[in-house]
């Protein structure tokens, strides 16, 4: 038990330090980088790390370190971005079935079980075939395959409330629908809602990195964590310390994200903790 | 019987659903499908050539049900990349993709298994906790850059190994082995580390059994108590997940055979994607998702064999 609880407290320690750590390097990236993230210095190309290039230098002779702060914007927006629209979308379809249920349940859940069908990455590269590239297209496309497991906790948590007494009073004194929806049933799922865009956040993190490692999702200059991993794989060889950074920045990240959600559910979801 | 019927209509239903959805999110592609194909240059009586040889000239229930036709039958036309029908090019991918993907499930069998009931048996203890703690690392490490340290640290030192390329099972055995064990590898690291929890957590819900602490009473040795009764009773859960761990598998493949060049299905559809050859990309969209949905299904009636309970019910 003990060791349990100290496992927990781990998890909210760690996480909150990785990701914490990684915001405060996006927020001083954007007035701050060592070195210009775009200039290329050819003579400085794939340097080891040194006293003047940490994490070494890439093929251009761009400073890597920079590049990983830089990418720390990248990963954020694309993991916010994805958050705010599953989470949107998802409240308003999984509150609508979860509340109204009968036929609108019905054709909701059918069509989100037919999203969830097709294995994320699939879908991801179906959406960005079709968007094309780039940051927001990107995060667009990964924010409508977040939507359908976020409507469905969204539901569960409708379900269960729609019929107790408090809503049934709530209804009696004339406390209007989306009222009683957003105002009422919501908050009393939001933990729920909180821990899934948190995993939301962290499969985000990894999706983009693939799409862009596939040169399919954030393009250049945009510095990107899995395009600069693409970019790599060339000098695998000569300059293994170019691969190193980026994966290691998104392992952390995704780990961070992990651990965080972790706790989270403990914290805020004692059902769970059976 | 019932309950199989019964999935077996969700399957259906769950199917057409897909492959109207992957019908329809080509539709609203900005633009003219065929000017993109042929670019800003091209003259009308090419434009309107291609169009009514891509069908495109009439209506949208009409390309639809036709779509499904060729989807069924296999005949989706020519790809516009290779100039080769599109079947061909898939039975000729299929074998690499489908030779990574079991080799991978036995790796994730093999391994997560013996892993989870390890853990399970020592829980709490120093070896249980270490081992919860690397699989969180092992689910968020992306499976490239993992790849990458494999080519790096074991590709490139192991003679054994090839880092990229394709060599035939009908070449030899030894060669197929050399090419594909790595990129399955790659694959099975992070799924391990995903069914390793979910194993340890089924075992340790029977090991609290009644049952368990009789035929322990009664002397069994614990290999026995372990492999042949707890296991079996832990297996209906840990099924569920393999059924998604299937379907994680075959999305991996996609990446993976891009970091190792593996000339698998994946690879066609990234070119495809790159080569905006949509044909192409709905064809095998659809393929790999209905095949993700049967092994599902495949794995819910497994269930039923396994536990009679569920098929009573």
């Amino acid at each position: 038990m003990n060791i349990n609880r100290f496992s927990k407290n781990i998890n909210l320690l760690i996480g909150t330090l990785i990701i914490g750590g990684f915001f405060v390097l996006m927020c001083i990236s954007i007035f701050y980088t060592p070195h210009d993230v775009t200039a290329m210095n050819v003579p400085n190309k794939l340097l080891g790390p040194n006293g003047e290039h940490w994490f070494g230098t890439d093929e251009f002779g761009r400073d890597i370190f920079s590049r990983i702060m830089k990418g720390t914007q990248t990963a954020f927006s694309v993991g916010l971005l994805t958050v705010l629209i599953g989470v949107t979308f998802g409240v308003l379809i999984g509150g609508t079935a979860g509340y109204f249920g009968g036929w609108i349940d019905e054709i909701f859940m059918r069509v989100l079980d037919a999203l969830m069908a097709f294995p994320g990455i699939i879908l991801a590269l179906m959406l960005v075939a079709i968007f094309g590239p780039g940051i927001l297209n990107t995060a667009i496309a990964l924010g409508i395959i977040a939507i359908p497991n976020i409507a469905r906790i969204v539901r569960s948590g409708f379900v269960q409330h729609r019929d107790s007494e408090y809503i049934l009073s709530a209804k009696l004194i004339g406390v209007k629908t989306y009222s009683i929806m957003f105002r009422h049933i919501l908050p009393n799922i939001s933990s729920q809602i909180v821990v899934a865009a948190t995993v939301t956040f962290a499969t985000a993190m990894l999706a983009e990195a693939a799409l862009s490692y596939l040169g399919l999702g954030v393009q250049p200059p945009n510095p990107s964590w899995g395009r600069m991993l693409k970019d790599s794989q060339s000098y695998l060889v000569n300059a293994p310390w170019y691969t190193y950074a980026p994966g290691a920045a998104i392992t952390l990240m995704v780990l961070g994200l992990y651990m965080l959600s972790n706790a989270l559910r403990d914290f805020l979801d004692p059902r769970s903790k059976a | 019987m019932f309950y199989i019927f019964r999935r077996f209509i969700l399957l259906i239903i769950t199917v057409i659903l897909v492959s109207i959805i992957t019908f329809a999110v080509f539709q609203i592609l900005p633009g003219d499908p065929v000017r993109t194909m042929l670019g800003t240059e091209a003259d009308p009586t090419q434009i309107e050539n291609l169009r009514s040889e891509l069908g495109l000239d009439r209506p949208l229930y009409e390309q639809y049900t036709d779509w499904v036709k060729g989807i069924v039958t296999g005949e989706l036309g020519n790809s516009i990349r290779f100039s080769m029908p599109v079947k061909e090019l898939l039975l000729a991918r299929l074998p690499v993709t489908i030779s990574l993907a079991a080799i991978t499930l036995l790796i994730v069998c093999l391994i997560s298994l013996p892993l989870g009931m390890f853990a399970a048996r020592r829980q709490n203890r120093l070896s249980d906790l270490t081992l919860s703690s690397a699989t969180q690392i092992g689910m968020a490490i992306p499976s490239f850059w993992l790849g990458m340290m494999l080519i790096l640290y074991v590709g490139l030192n192991v003679e054994f190994f090839k880092i990229s390329g394709y060599i035939p099972w009908s070449t030899s055995i030894a060669g197929a082995l050399s090419t594909l064990i790595l990129p399955a590898l790659t694959i099975a690291i992070p799924q391990i580390a995903v069914n390793f929890r979910y194993v340890r957590t089924a075992i340790l819900e029977q090991v609290r059994m009644d049952y368990v602490r009789t035929i322990r009473s009664k002397g069994i040795v614990e290999r026995v108590v372990m492999y042949k009764h707890v296991l079996k009773n832990a297996m209906i859960p840990i099924l569920t997940v393999f059924g998604l761990i299937t379907a994680e598998i075959v999305a991996g493949t996609i990446i993976v055979e891009q970091v190792f060049s593996l000339p698998g299905v994946g690879q066609l559809l990234i070119t495809a994607i790159n080569n905006r050859d949509f044909p192409l990309v709905q064809g095998i969209v659809m393929y790999i998702t209905v095949a993700v949905v049967t092994i599902n299904f495949v794995v819910d009636i497994l269930y039923t064999v396994l536990d009679p309970r569920i098929r009573l019910r």
